[in-house]
């Protein structure tokens, strides 16, 4: 009975969430053991996040390298029903991100409300691209001989994504989508102030049968965790997005190392516009295969 | 065996002439619709690889000339980017059919000056040359459909630097899409192979091409570098060694210049059990041996399956008792001359180098001439993947041979390089090819052929073997602000 009573005095105190990494499927802490102090944007403590390590980032690239064979091998088909099992999963959270976002970026609640439904219509969109892509990009090619040959798009492999760092959901859907959409795997580098709404995500992306390994998200300092994978040699390609032009140019100059793909960072006015699909060309190969018709065969017995 | 066979087809001589050819003795650079001296007056000297002939001398581009040529370039590209794309377009087909008309003029010239055999310049480049410039003439007017918005823009003067072993099809492959899309252009051949695209300025003048919308600039490493560094050029494009490449991109970073890169390779050539013997000793022998090996997508690696490997090597080295090595004028020769002494020393060590790893050495007998660069086709067996000759990029008639066991040990193997630009996969079955072509990590796969080239088909390497794609729509991103 006593219980009952105390109940009605006390608030209930809320339970807070352990923000972690998403990592190979998995949501380990940062390896140093590090966190930083994340705030709103009037400087009210809303949780601790993940400082991740130069560690972290080389465990991120294992994971996403082991996923990448399996991922950029699915049928198109599969991968942008995965893609469209994200948008269901996030719209069953969309209070849960509005609030994360509004806290995040300062928006009103409509705003954010707004945000979070142009993130999702933007995985419903990128779902839509995935077995798409290859048609727009890739074809036949009219060549003057007796041979067959055609170019087909292939993902470049390990991408890292600098996620913008103003936009914190909407502008972070917007870099990772097109870039898993054609085949590779991520590692994302989360907006450094407003990280919390990127490693909710990666809560999402875990339930959205997306293997464990096609993105990873890390949180943390920027300029950090960026320099080791701009230097990695297992990584791929960058997307600079969320690097100011000093830390764009350091980057593209270890970049250059082992010719990873770059694409600079651009200035996006609005990002709930439709996005082209440069973001996907960006980290496309293109593989031209060729083989003999004997169409032309002179000897007429060549086929 | 092979004398045999040598002498059962002996020819005889059949060289073509050189009359066809004015060249000379000295050419300055071609800036702003004129051939004008370097500001400093520094000169060098060309020759025929061949016969170390000294063919003529030649003025080398300095930091001051890079700045003169790319102003010309920047004032040409106002008029020359408003003009409607039709009459871009006829002015392209103006040059593919000057050379077309010039073309035994510049086969031979690119022969001399190069050291490959007559029949590749005659029969491969400059067919190839006169075909790049249409294809990319009949975009011009058509940019609107090409796939990258309503109305491109070009990007400004493109910087383009390229390399001596295919001096002429390079410049089309960066000259062609670079005007088609409304661009000007400043080129700097490479110092062994200036002449041809000397000559070319003359073609842009039968052409009645504006001033400075193409400027050529003859001259060493440091003029490219000077070029690719000017703060006025929007577009650089590099073809040539992996590691300038990398340097290259160091020196554009932070800026917005627009880069592509076509660098090294160590192309595989996989031949399975079941392949038609005949056409893969053909595809090897052309895979590898084309213009001396001196090819960025050579077939440099073959893979062939465990089974008949005995039966492979013996009838490919049957056919390199075949080839003919010599004067690369004559119309008999496969194999011509290395392209320069620096090359030549390059290919020795790195043979040398094979050898010492313990990989077994092989070549037909194989008489080289007295003068000039020469090296014999050469074959290394008991490669393993550790092996120099297996990792890097001879640039040289060198093959090293490997073996797999199976489908899934021939991609690995083919796919164990930082580089990624092309490969041969050889066999009948038609499921095999599209897996296995599916899994190499390559931007170009030719299955049951090889070296094959066409304008309208994008080429272009995976990993270090640089990104961009030169030819068909894809070559046209490159030239336009998207």
């Amino acid at each position: 009975m006593s219980d009952k009573s105390e109940k009605t005095e006390q608030p209930r105190l809320s339970v807070f969430k352990t923000y972690k990494l998403y990592v190979g499927g998995k949501f380990p802490r940062s390896e140093s053991g590090r966190v930083y102090e994340v705030t709103d944007a009037q400087g009210r403590w809303l949780a601790n996040a993940p400082q991740s390590s130069r560690k972290d980032a080389r465990d991120a690239v294992v994971a996403a390298r082991k996923a990448f064979g399996g991922w950029a091998g699915a049928t198109a088909y599969n991968r942008g029903q995965i893609l469209y099992r994200v948008a269901e999963m996030l719209e069953g959270r969309r209070g849960q991100f509005a609030r994360e976002v509004a806290d995040a970026e300062g928006l009103s609640k409509s705003r954010a409300a707004a945000a979070v439904d142009a993130t999702i219509d933007r995985w419903v969109w990128y779902a839509g691209w995935t077995d798409k892509i290859a048609q727009v990009v890739g074809g036949g090619n009219p060549v003057a001989g007796p041979y067959f040959n055609l170019s087909s798009p292939e993902p470049t492999g390990v991408v890292t994504v600098l996620a913008p760092q103003d936009s914190s959901f909407l502008g972070l859907v917007s870099v990772v989508a097109p870039v898993i959409a054609t085949g590779n795997t991520a590692v994302v580098i989360a907006s450094e102030r407003s990280p919390l709404p990127a490693l909710s995500l990666g809560e999402v992306l875990a339930t959205s049968d997306l293997p464990g390994g096609v993105v990873n998200v890390l949180s943390g300092r920027t300029a950090e965790i960026a320099a080791p994978l701009a230097s990695h040699q297992d990584v791929n390609a960058i997307d600079l997005a969320g690097a100011d032009e000093a830390l764009a140019k350091e980057l593209e100059i270890a970049a250059a190392d082992n010719l990873k793909r770059v694409l600079r960072p651009q200035a996006v006015d609005d990002w709930a516009a439709t996005p082209g699909i440069d973001r996907m060309t960006a980290f496309l190969e293109t593989k031209t295969v060729w083989h003999p018709t004997g169409s032309l065969g002179a000897s007429g017995s060549s086929y | 065996m092979a004398s045999a066979f040598t002498s059962a087809f002996e020819y005889a001589p059949a060289p073509e002439s050189r009359s066809v050819v004015d060249i000379a003795p000295s050419y300055g650079l071609f800036i702003d619709g004129e051939f004008t001296e370097a500001a400093d007056g520094r000169v060098f000297k060309t020759v025929s690889p061949s016969t170390e002939e000294v063919l003529s001398e030649i003025a080398q581009a300095g930091e001051a000339d890079v700045d003169r040529a790319v102003k010309a370039a920047r004032r040409a590209f106002g008029a020359w980017s408003a003009l409607p794309g039709a009459e871009r377009a006829k002015y392209l087909f103006r040059i593919a059919r000057i050379i077309q008309e010039r073309s035994r003029e510049l086969a031979v010239l690119e022969t001399l000056d190069n050291g490959k055999p007559i029949r590749e310049t005659r029969d491969a480049d400059l067919p190839l040359v006169a075909a790049h410039f249409f294809y990319y003439a009949g975009w011009a007017d058509k940019l609107d459909h090409a796939g990258f918005g309503s109305s491109p823009k070009p990007l400004g003067v493109a910087g383009q630097v390229i390399p001596w072993n295919f001096p002429l099809l390079m410049l089309a492959w960066k000259i062609a899409p670079a005007l088609a899309t409304g661009n000007t252009v400043v080129l700097k051949p490479a110092e062994t192979t200036p002449l041809s695209a000397l000559f070319f300025a003359d073609v842009c003048r039968q052409a009645g091409l504006p001033r400075g919308v193409v400027n050529i600039l003859p001259g060493y490493g440091d003029t490219g570098a000077a070029l690719v560094a000017h703060p006025d050029v929007n577009k650089v494009a590099f073809t040539g060694s992996t590691a300038v490449g990398k340097a290259i991109a160091k020196t554009v970073a932070g800026s917005r210049k627009k880069l592509t890169l076509e660098l090294g390779g160590k192309g595989a050539n996989i031949v399975f059990d079941d392949a038609p013997i005949d056409q893969a000793v053909e595809g090897i022998v052309n895979g590898i041996f084309f213009n001396q090996g001196q090819v960025c997508c050579a077939g440099s690696r073959l893979l062939v399956q465990e089974s008949i490997q005995e039966e492979l090597l013996e009838s490919l080295k049957r056919r390199l008792s075949t080839l003919r090595l010599g004067d690369p004028l004559d119309k008999n020769t496969d194999i011509g001359a290395i392209n320069s002494e620096e090359q030549l020393t390059r290919i020795t060590s790195l043979v040398e180098q094979g050898e010492a790893e313990g990989a077994e050495r092989w070549s037909p007998a194989c008489e080289l001439p007295n003068a000039g660069f020469w090296f014999a086709p050469t074959l290394f067996t008991n490669v393993t993947q550790a092996h120099t000759v297996a990792r890097d990029e001879i640039f040289g008639p060198v093959l090293s041979v490997l073996t797999f066991r199976t489908p899934d040990e021939a991609v690995a193997k083919a796919n164990n390089t930082p580089y990624g630009l092309s490969a041969g996969v050889w066999t009948e079955k038609g499921s095999r090819i599209l897996a296995v072509a599916n899994k190499l990590r390559a931007g170009v796969v030719w299955s049951n052929t090889f070296n094959k080239f066409d304008p309208t088909s994008p080429f272009g390497g995976y990993k270090e073997s640089g990104f961009g794609r030169e030819g068909g729509r894809h070559g046209l991103e490159a030239y336009l602000d998207v």
